[in-house]
């Protein structure tokens, strides 16, 4: 199979000789790929990749969100309803995230959330059949990192799905590049959203084009990029 | 006023009863109609569920390994920084774990290696467990005497 890794796969297309790990002897698929019986079928229209030993996905161009269990997502709170908030994840439903399931939460003491205000979190259930369900904790009970954001400035921006898992692989130097020149923040959710918060509204919005001006960028392209930009930093202080 | 109080708690307690007793002959009855489960099993031969040879994983995240989704450069958001910290330190234990278990050994190769060598280490460590020996024996002597 290594052969057809790397190419171009429709929707029916049949994947065979799959490669299998030494010990269990089994193959992961990931999205896009799906099992029929005894085939594997391609359910994406996209390009095969694969990981050693055995991982195999489907990449494919989107922008629609799908909710997928544990990925991290940025949700704007657009209702509270009894003990839950509705939250907006982009998905085809809205999701609901429990009062209780922040950190320190118990039933007296309520935490501080609003509606309109914006909340990183961790799906906790995503089924095609059910409410996707957010957590902001994770399972000792601590926010990690997760929570409201965006209190106190910054910006949201959404873009392709593909976008926000280039600048989180760990061979992507763009955001470490322009954390050297400048002084900023940003949360990227799994469902095509940034929040970024700069220094001012100009870095701000200089950081956003600048990532959304790599989405088509090899890693030398973007390199030159970063270094444009931190000489007009520079210059500018 | 009393009489009438009375009345109604006799009726109550009477109600009560009644109802009480309704109830229990109802769920008598529930339990006559629970039909065992042999009811609904059909006399086929097993279907034999074949072990599959795939693992279905949802998420992207885990098959691209990505890095943790806050980040903060120059003293942005600082409790931020130390969560990249933690994140980055995790990710490089776990890399170096996986390149170790590459690059090292396995457990059996290590049997098979030290099964063989353990006539040598015998050799040497009995020489030396000897005079260790004579000497705990020559130290025990005068304790024994006192």
């Amino acid at each position: 199979m290594t052969d057809h890794v790397g190419k171009v796969f429709l929707p029916g297309d049949k994947l065979e000789n799959l490669n299998v790990s030494e010990k269990t002897s089994k193959a992961i698929l990931g999205p896009g790929l799906r099992q029929e019986a005894e085939e594997i079928v391609v359910s994406k229209p996209g390009v095969l990749r694969h990981k050693e030993p055995n991982i195999y996905w489907i990449d494919s161009h989107q922008k629609r969100y799908v909710p997928v269990r544990s990925d991290s997502v940025i949700g704007v709170v657009s209702a509270k309803a009894g003990d839950v908030f509705r939250v907006d994840i982009g998905g085809s439903e809205m999701a609901s995230l429990s009062y209780l399931s922040f950190e320190g939460a118990t039933k007296r003491n309520r935490p501080d959330v609003k509606v309109g205000d914006l909340v990183y979190a961790k799906l906790l259930v995503a089924n095609k059949d059910m409410e996707p369900e957010l957590v902001c904790i994770d399972s000792a009970g601590r926010s990690s990192g997760l929570g409201v954001i965006g209190r106190d400035g910054g910006f949201l921006h959404s873009c392709s799905l593909n976008l926000t898992r280039k600048i989180l692989s760990s061979d992507c130097p763009l955001l470490k590049q322009l954390g050297k020149s400048t002084h900023y923040e940003i949360t990227t959710g799994m469902n095509g959203r940034l929040w970024v918060r700069a220094r001012t509204v100009l870095l701000t919005i200089t950081i956003i084009n600048a990532i959304e001006a790599s989405e088509f960028m090899s890693n030398q392209q973007i390199m030159a990029m970063c270094k444009r930009l931190a000489d007009a930093f520079t210059e500018k202080d | 006023m009393a009489r009438d109080e009375s009345k109604t708690s006799l009726s109550g307690n009477f109600m009560k009863r009644s109802a009480l007793r309704i109830e229990k002959e109802k769920s008598e009855e529930e339990r006559k109609l629970i039909i065992d489960d042999e009811h609904w099993v059909l006399d086929l031969p097993k279907i034999e569920g074949k072990e599959s040879k795939y693992v279905i994983e949802s998420s992207i995240a885990r098959c691209e390994n990505l890095l943790f989704g806050r980040m903060s450069f120059q003293g942005c958001n600082p409790e931020v920084e130390k969560l990249m910290k933690l994140h980055n330190n995790q990710l490089a234990l776990d890399e170096a774990e996986r390149k170790e278990n590459e690059n090292s050994v396995n457990d059996q190769e290590m049997a098979e290696r030290y099964s063989t060598l353990v006539g040598t280490m015998a050799k040497k460590f009995s020489k030396k467990r000897d005079r260790t020996s004579v000497e705990m024996s020559q130290q025990e002597a005068p304790t024994s005497n006192i």
